[in-house]
C-alpha cells in the first residue's frame, strides 16, 4: 500500500476532526488508534459546544469552530445526541452581574447573539436552579453533543473520502515523516500528534500536563434542567493554577439525564475516583440547584484533559521535526475547537490561508514559567 | 397494612407492565431481586425507585433525608443464608456486629420472606439464631460503596428515601450472594417474562399467582424448586424446560448420588409438581405477546412448538455479585472471589462467603459464613476448627457447583436464538446488531450505551461475556445508584 499523504495518530475527537479536514482538503489520510476512537479524553468529556472569551485566541478558535458545528448539524447522527441547549452563566451576585454585563459586550461586538437575563428571568428560564441568584447571560447558539459518536462520525466521513482507521495500533515513536508502532513502521508525507495527554509521550517537550476531571450522570430526569448551566466562577476554577478545584456545570442530555461537572486536579494518571473532591463538586453544584440532591446519580467517571501552560491549544508545525504536526492540548476544551483544530492543521498541511491567524496556537510559542511541569 | 412489595401489589392489581422503556416498549418485573432495575418507578413521589424492593404503603415523604454513623467490629454485607451465619458466628463470641442487607428482611433469596411474617422452616432457626445473636441487623439498606479506612473500612449505604447508613468496621464479610444470569432471546423484555428465582421472588413477596399458567424454563437446579412453589402457591406449570440436554444431567445425577441429601432434595421437588412435563434439552426461543408475555416458543434445537402461558419463568443459572469486591481490589478467579481456607480475600481484613466465593449453593454458604464470622470476628482457632469440621461440606458444595457449571453451562444454540433486533441492554434498549460491531463491552458501552443504565451492567454484562466473551467494564463507585445528595452525605460523615 502507498504511504499516505498524511498519518494521524490519535482518534479522538481532535484526531478524528484532523482526518476529516485533511480528507475533504483532497489528502489521502490513514488514523492511528492505539484501543478504539474516542476511548479517551473524548469518552470522559461533557460535549459541550461552546463560544468562550477569556481570551482573542479562545474565542476566535472556538466561534469559528462552533461556526463548523452548526454547519455540520444537519448532518450530525442521531446518536450524537446534538442539540442546541444554549448555555447560561450564571451570576451569584451582584459583582458577578457586572461580570454578565462585561461579557455580554465582548460577545456583542464580535457578533455572537448573547441575552442577559434578570435574576427573575433565570427563575423562569430554570426553575431548577436556587431563587434569588443575581442573573445569568445565554449564549443562545451553544450546543451539546456526544463526544464519542461524534469522533466516530467524523472518522466515517473521512473513512468515506477514503481515508483508511487503523484501531489498536499503538503508535510507540515518531521520526519526523515516520511512525513507529508495535506492529511496524509506518511513513507519510506528514504526521499529526493528536494523542492529547498521551502526546508528550510521542513528542517530548510538549508542554502537556494530564488535569484529572470528575463527572456525575444521573438517571432520567427530562426538563430538569434546559440550558448548559455554567458557574460564572467556572473559568477562575478552569484557569487556576491551584493543584484543585471545583466549579458548577450541570449539561442536560438528550436522554433527560443530567450530566454533572466538574472538577480539575493536577495528580497524574490515577484514574481512581477521588470521593472527597467528587463531593466538593456535587456540593458546589447543590449550592446552585439544590434538587438535585434528590436525583439518583447512576454513573462516575474520570477524564484527563491534556492541560498547557496557558491554557490554549497547541496546533501547527512542529519546527524541531519536519513534517510533525501537533494538534493537542485543548485542556477541558476539546470537543467544541475540534473542527476548527482540523481546519487548521489542514491549511497548515496544505499551506493554505487559514480562516483565523493560527500563530496563538503554534505548539513554538514562548511558554510563560511552565506551570504544571 | 397490607404486607407484600409495590411490585407484587400491582400484580395483584392486574399490573404487570411498571414502565415504559427508553424506546417505549412495556416493561415489568425481571429479576425482583432490586438487580435489573427494570420495575423502577416513581414511589412517594420520588422516580426511579424499585418496586421489587419497596414494601408498599411502608413509605414516607421525608423532606430531609437522614445520616446515621454506626461503628462495630465486623460488618457483614447481605443477611442471606452465608451473612446470617456469619453474623451469628461473630455476635455470639461476644464482638460487635452490624449486618446490612438491601431487601426488606433477611433470608436472602433462597430464604427470602415478608417482614413481620414467619420465615420458611428451613431458614427459621438461623434467623431465629441471629434475632438473638446481638447483631445490629439493618434491612433495606443497599451498600452502594466502600472503601478502606483507618484500621478497617467503611461502608455506605443507602436506603429507598435517601437516607443514608455509613458503618466503620474493623472487618467486612461480604455475603452478597448471586443474581440470576440472564440471556437475551426474541421477546425477554415482555411484562410476564421474569428470571426463574424472580418469579419465585416475586410470589414470596406477596404475587398472587394461582391461576397463573407458567412456563419455567432456562438451566440449572432452580428450575425444580422454583416449578415446584410456582404449583405450591396456586399456578399451573405447563412446563419445565431445561437446556441442558439429558446426557449431560444423567452424568449430574450420577454425581448427585453422591450427595444423598441433594438427591432428597430433589425427589422432593420432583414430587411436588409431578404433573407439570419436564424437557431437557428444550430451551425458549422466543416469547410471545403484546403488552404483556401471552405464549413462548420452545424448541429442542429441531422442533419447535408454542404454549401459551402468562407467566414465563427464564434463568440460566447464577452469577456471584462480586462488585463490592471488585471496588474494594480482591482479587477475583474465573469471575468468583478468590479466598484463603477462613475465608479472607486477597485484602487484609476482608472476608467472602457464601455465593461470591463461586455459586455452590445453601450447605456451602452456611459453612463458609460460619467460618468467616469466626474469622473475621477474630476467633481464628474458632474459625480453622469450624473450617475443619465443615470442611465436607465445603469440599461437597465446591465438587458439585464444579458439576453444575459443566452441566448447566449454556449452550451456543442459545446465542442463535438472538436476533439482530433482539435487545440485549435493557435499561437502554440496544440491539444485538449494533453492540456486535464492537470488539470490547467498553466500546460497546460508549458507541451504543449497552451496559449505561442504571442496572450499571449487571444483565447485559454477563450476557455479553456469553454472547461475545467480553469481560465486564470496570466497577466504580457507587456500585448501585445513589441520590446525589447522599454521595455528599457519605463524604461528610467519612
Amino acid at each position: 500500500m502507498p504511504a499516505p499523504d498524511v498519518l494521524v495518530v490519535g482518534a479522538g475527537i481532535v484526531g478524528a476532526a484532523c482526518a476529516d479536514a485533511l480528507s475533504a482538503g483532497g489528502l489521502s489520510v490513514e488514523v492511528l488508534e492505539s484501543r478504539f476512537a474516542g476511548a479517551g479524553a473524548t469518552a470522559a468529556a461533557m460535549g459541550h459546544l461552546v463560544v468562550m472569551d477569556d481570551s482573542e485566541a479562545q474565542f476566535a478558535l472556538t466561534s469559528l469552530s462552533r461556526r463548523l458545528w452548526v454547519e455540520m448539524a444537519p448532518e450530525i447522527p442521531r446518536d450524537c445526541e446534538d442539540e442546541e441547549t444554549g448555555t447560561l452563566w450564571i451570576a451569584a451576585d451582584e459583582e458577578e452581574r457586572a461580570h454578565v454585563r462585561r461579557k455580554a459586550a465582548f460577545y456583542r461586538e464580535r457578533g455572537v447573539s448573547v441575552d442577559e437575563l434578570s435574576g427573575e428571568d433565570v427563575e423562569r428560564a430554570e426553575p431548577s436552579l436556587r431563587p434569588g441568584l443575581a442573573g445569568a447571560l445565554r449564549v443562545p447558539g451553544d450546543r451539546v453533543l456526544y463526544p464519542v459518536n461524534a469522533a466516530r462520525w467524523l472518522l466515517a466521513r473521512a473513512a468515506a473520502r477514503g481515508a483508511v482507521r487503523r484501531e489498536g495500533v499503538e503508535a510507540v515513536a515518531i521520526f519526523g515523516r515516520r511512525v513507529e508502532t508495535r506492529q511496524g513502521s509506518l511513513e507519510a508525507g506528514a504526521v499529526v500528534n493528536a494523542c492529547g495527554v498521551a502526546a508528550p509521550l510521542l513528542t517530548p517537550g510538549l508542554p502537556i500536563a494530564p488535569r484529572k476531571g470528575h463527572l456525575v450522570i444521573t438517571d432520567r430526569y427530562p426538563g430538569f434542567c434546559r440550558h448548559q448551566l455554567v458557574e460564572l466562577g467556572y473559568l477562575k476554577s478552569a484557569h487556576t493554577p491551584a493543584p484543585e478545584s471545583v466549579a458548577f456545570n450541570l449539561q442536560p442530555r438528550a436522554t433527560g439525564q443530567m450530566l454533572l461537572g466538574s472538577s480539575r486536579e493536577f495528580v497524574g494518571l490515577d484514574a481512581s475516583i477521588n470521593r472527597r473532591i467528587r463531593a466538593k463538586m456535587v456540593r458546589r453544584a447543590l449550592e446552585y440547584a439544590p434538587a438535585l440532591a434528590g436525583l439518583s446519580a447512576i454513573r462516575t467517571w474520570v477524564g484527563f484533559r491534556p492541560a498547557t501552560p496557558d491554557n490554549l491549544p497547541l496546533i501547527g508545525a512542529w519546527d524541531p521535526t519536519p513534517g510533525l504536526f501537533i494538534a493537542a492540548g485543548h485542556e477541558g476544551l476539546g470537543i467544541t475547537p475540534a473542527p476548527a483544530t482540523g481546519r487548521l492543521v489542514a491549511d497548515a498541511i496544505l499551506r493554505l490561508p487559514s480562516p483565523i491567524d493560527s500563530a496563538p496556537y503554534s505548539p513554538m510559542r514562548a511558554f510563560a514559567a511552565a506551570a504544571h511541569a | 397494612m397490607p404486607e407484600l412489595t409495590v411490585a407484587a401489589a400491582l400484580e395483584n392489581a392486574g399490573r404487570s407492565l411498571l414502565r415504559r422503556s427508553v424506546s417505549g416498549e412495556p416493561r415489568g418485573v425481571l429479576c425482583a431481586m432490586g438487580v435489573c432495575f427494570e420495575c423502577r418507578m416513581e414511589i412517594g413521589g420520588s422516580p426511579h425507585r424499585r418496586a421489587c424492593m419497596e414494601m408498599e404503603g411502608s413509605r414516607s415523604d421525608r423532606p430531609e433525608s437522614s445520616i446515621e454513623s454506626l461503628e462495630c467490629e465486623v460488618a457483614v454485607v447481605g443477611a442471606g443464608p452465608a451473612g446470617v451465619a456469619a453474623a451469628c458466628r461473630s455476635a455470639e463470641a461476644g464482638v460487635r456486629t452490624i449486618a446490612l442487607d438491601e431487601n426488606p428482611a433477611p433470608g436472602g433469596q433462597i430464604h427470602r420472606h415478608l417482614p413481620g411474617k414467619p420465615p420458611p422452616e428451613g431458614a427459621r432457626a438461623w434467623l431465629e439464631r441471629l434475632a438473638s445473636s446481638g447483631t445490629t441487623v439493618r434491612t433495606g439498606v443497599a451498600v452502594v460503596d466502600a472503601t478502606p479506612g483507618a484500621g478497617g473500612f467503611r461502608l455506605f449505604a443507602e436506603d429507598g428515601e435517601g437516607n443514608v447508613v455509613t458503618v466503620s468496621a474493623r472487618t467486612v464479610v461480604l455475603a452478597t450472594g448471586a443474581r440470576e444470569l440472564f440471556l437475551p432471546f426474541p421477546g425477554w423484555t415482555l411484562p410476564g417474562v421474569m428470571g426463574a428465582g424472580g418469579a419465585q421472588a416475586m410470589a414470596k413477596m406477596g404475587a398472587d399467582v394461582r391461576g397463573r399458567v407458567a412456563v419455567v424454563a432456562g438451566s440449572g437446579p432452580l428450575l425444580l424448586p422454583v416449578a415446584a412453589y410456582l404449583e405450591s402457591a396456586g399456578a399451573e406449570v405447563a412446563l419445565v424446560a431445561e437446556q441442558a440436554g439429558l446426557g449431560a444431567l444423567g452424568r449430574f445425577a450420577a454425581g448427585l448420588a453422591l450427595q444423598p441429601r441433594k438427591l432428597l432434595e430433589a425427589a422432593r421437588y420432583r414430587g411436588g409438581f409431578f404433573p407439570a412435563p419436564y424437557r431437557s434439552g428444550t430451551w425458549v426461543a422466543e416469547a410471545h405477546g403484546r403488552e404483556r408475555v401471552e405464549a413462548v416458543t420452545v424448541t429442542d434445537g429441531a422442533n419447535r412448538y408454542t404454549l401459551d402461558c402468562d407467566l414465563a419463568a427464564v434463568g440460566y443459572g447464577l452469577v456471584p455479585n462480586t462488585e463490592l469486591a471488585r471496588l474494594l481490589g480482591c482479587e477475583l478467579r474465573k469471575g468468583a472471589v478468590a479466598v484463603d481456607g477462613s475465608q479472607q480475600t486477597s485484602v487484609s481484613g476482608l472476608f467472602a462467603a457464601g455465593e461470591p466465593c463461586g455459586v455452590a449453593g445453601l450447605e456451602t454458604a452456611i459453612a463458609e459464613g460460619e467460618i468467616a464470622g469466626f474469622a473475621a470476628a477474630g476467633r481464628f482457632d474458632a474459625a480453622s476448627a469450624a473450617a475443619h469440621r465443615l470442611a465436607a461440606a465445603r469440599v461437597r458444595g465446591r465438587r458439585l457447583a464444579v458439576a453444575m457449571e459443566r452441566t448447566f453451562r449454556p449452550r451456543a444454540e442459545l446465542a442463535a436464538a438472538v436476533r439482530a433486533d433482539t435487545i440485549v441492554c435493557r435499561c437502554e434498549d440496544v440491539r444485538l446488531a449494533s453492540i456486535a460491531a464492537a470488539d470490547s463491552a467498553r466500546e460497546a458501552k460508549l458507541a451504543t450505551r449497552a451496559g449505561m443504565g442504571p442496572c450499571q451492567g449487571r444483565v447485559c454484562g454477563p450476557a455479553l461475556e456469553f454472547l461475545f466473551g467480553w469481560d465486564s467494564d470496570t466497577v466504580r463507585p457507587p456500585v448501585k445508584p445513589a441520590r446525589l445528595g447522599s454521595l455528599v452525605a457519605m463524604e461528610d460523615s467519612a
